[in-house]
């Protein structure tokens, strides 16, 4: 709290010297009131809903499809080799390169945006879950198998609940992927959402607004990283017994 | 008819250049209620053929029979302590016990009754509601133990369960083990490489020697209980496994035993039944 109180001053200090212009480097002052009035008359609130809706409703699919997939991926050896090379070479696609397809396949519209937010974060979200459940000691499924679980109940009864650490980690890495995805799709054809607003500011030279919005977007961030991640985290440590507990 | 039969089991795997022989031949009963080890070096096949018991892996050739009936696949009736305990930490103590009473279609109050009554024959019942990472090595082995006694397997299969605790522990874990067994009356397979260990438990020890993996020679010992691994019947008998241990790994041939190993064994079963005389 201190560090960024100290980091505002300094910023409030170098545009105050107006060792650049203005127009360019606001100081908070400025970029507060934008702030107050983007939330005022409602753009800020409503592009924030906006995008977390496309986020969350991507994340969800990625989510849904990615696990089942990486536990998949790590107990079959003919999915991994069919599949798995697939989805490593999906891997090293950056998201945004899927926009152009998904543009001539949906048009300009919340589809073409969701597609490419579900093919930024379900892949890693995949292969995180697959490592995890690779690295599962084998006597897991020996004790249950030995207890009387049927071979296709593992899948819910063990390997699933096992592998939450690795799913938590998968999942949070996702989550990264798809906003990052949701932004630049945002950014580079307008309809509405943070990134649209980002772009607005650029087009009308308000940096305040850019700065606004870049923080809104951080702070988004910072909440789902600590508050939702962190805390899920910390309890899947605890009882896992695992360090730093 | 004895519990579990072995007959002429095999089992092959491919090494570096050539195949090896893990098991060759393997043939021997237990018997309803007996106590048996498995006692050997690492690379004899031991944990090999005991999840061949189980039904975790297949042999190669021969079978497994339990009560007369060929085992085809992993079950309750033939539950297997792991050296890891193989605890599930996503469940506390007691779900940890209920598991496998859930996975046979047990109601959730039965199953819960259940798991408390052998978590408290393990002097874990005050520890139900804890998570796994709270509990010492001993004290999780004494879970799996209770995990797999709630399921009353026809066969309780061990798979060197407590070489990775400390000397107290196990001396301790030594004593209610044979408790247990002997107020259930169950039938064990025990297999470990520490042949005090196999005195202090068995009422029979397969020696097992390796490459090819093969039981050597079986010892009846007649020692009273409870033991302890500090008794000196244990000790003696202990010892003279070990030299013999030792020195089949030098003279064993493909024929067999030279005479002097025979007399060995006449001598250790002389001692051994001269110990059961003044015991029973």
């Amino acid at each position: 709290m201190i560090f960024f109180a100290i980091l505002i001053a300094l910023w409030a200090i170098v545009a105050d010297r107006r060792v650049w212009d203005p127009m360019l480097f606001p100081s908070p002052w400025k970029v507060a009131q934008t702030f107050g009035a983007d939330l005022a008359d409602g753009s800020l609130l409503n592009a924030t809903g906006i995008s977390l809706r496309r986020v969350l409703l991507g994340y969800g699919i990625s989510l849904a499809i990615g696990v089942p997939l990486g536990i998949v991926l790590a107990r079959s050896k003919m999915v991994e080799d069919t599949v798995g090379s697939l989805v490593s070479a999906f891997q090293s696609l950056p998201s945004i390169c899927w926009l152009p397809l998904a543009l001539l396949w949906f048009g300009l519209n919340d589809r073409a945006i969701l597609f490419v937010v579900v093919a930024g974060s379900l892949v890693s979200i995949a292969i995180a879950v697959q490592d995890g459940v690779k690295n599962l000691p084998s006597t897991y499924v020996k004790a249950a198998l030995t207890m009387g679980t049927p071979p296709w109940r593992i899948y819910t009864q063990v390997l699933l609940p096992a592998s939450l650490p690795s799913i938590l980690t998968g999942a949070k890495l996702g989550w990264g992927y798809a906003w990052r995805a949701l932004m630049s799709g945002e950014l580079l054809f307008v309809s509405l959402g943070l990134g649209q607003l980002l772009m607005q500011g650029r087009e009308l030279a308000d940096m305040s607004q850019v700065l606004a919005v870049m923080i809104v977007i951080m702070i988004l961030g910072l909440i789902t990283d600590r508050l939702v991640f962190g805390s899920l985290e910390r309890h899947v440590r605890r009882r896992w017994g695992l360090a730093g507990a | 008819m004895p519990k579990l039969e072995i007959r002429n089991v095999e089992r092959r795997f491919l090494g570096q250049d050539q195949q090896v022989n893990a098991l060759d031949k393997v043939s021997f009963d237990v018997e309803a209620g007996e106590f048996l080890v498995l006692v050997g070096p690492s690379g004899c096949g031991k944990s090999t053929l005991l999840n061949i018991i189980a039904g975790l892996e297949k042999a190669d050739f021969g079978e497994v029979l339990i009560d007369g009936k060929p085992v085809t696949k992993p079950g309750p009736d033939r539950a297997l302590v792991f050296q890891d305990g193989a605890l599930f930490p996503w469940l506390n103590v007691r779900k940890n016990v209920e598991f496998g009473l859930r996975q046979k279609g047990v109601p959730k109050g039965q199953a819960s009754e259940r798991a408390m009554y052998f978590l408290d024959q393990v002097g874990l019942a005050k520890f139900a509601e804890n998570d796994l990472y709270t509990l010492s090595g001993g004290m999780k082995q004494r879970v799996a133990i209770a995990r797999v006694l709630a399921l009353e397997p026809e066969v309780l299969l061990m798979d060197e369960p407590f070489s990775a605790l400390d000397a107290i522990t196990r001396e301790d874990l030594y004593a209610e083990v044979q408790h247990l067994w002997q107020g259930r009356g169950a039938t064990i397979v025990f297999v470990t490489h520490n042949v005090r260990e196999a005195v202090t438990l068995g009422d029979r020890v397969l020696l097992m020697a390796s490459d090819p993996g093969r039981v050597q020679w079986e010892l009846p010992l007649n020692i009273l209980r409870p033991r302890h691994i500090d008794d000196v019947d244990v000790a003696r008998v202990a010892r003279q496994l070990a030299q013999a241990m030792r020195r089949g790994r030098e003279t064993y041939t493909k024929e067999g035993w030279s005479h002097d190993e025979f007399e060995e064994i006449d001598i250790l079963r002389d001692l051994d039944s001269a110990l059961g005389d003044r015991s029973g």
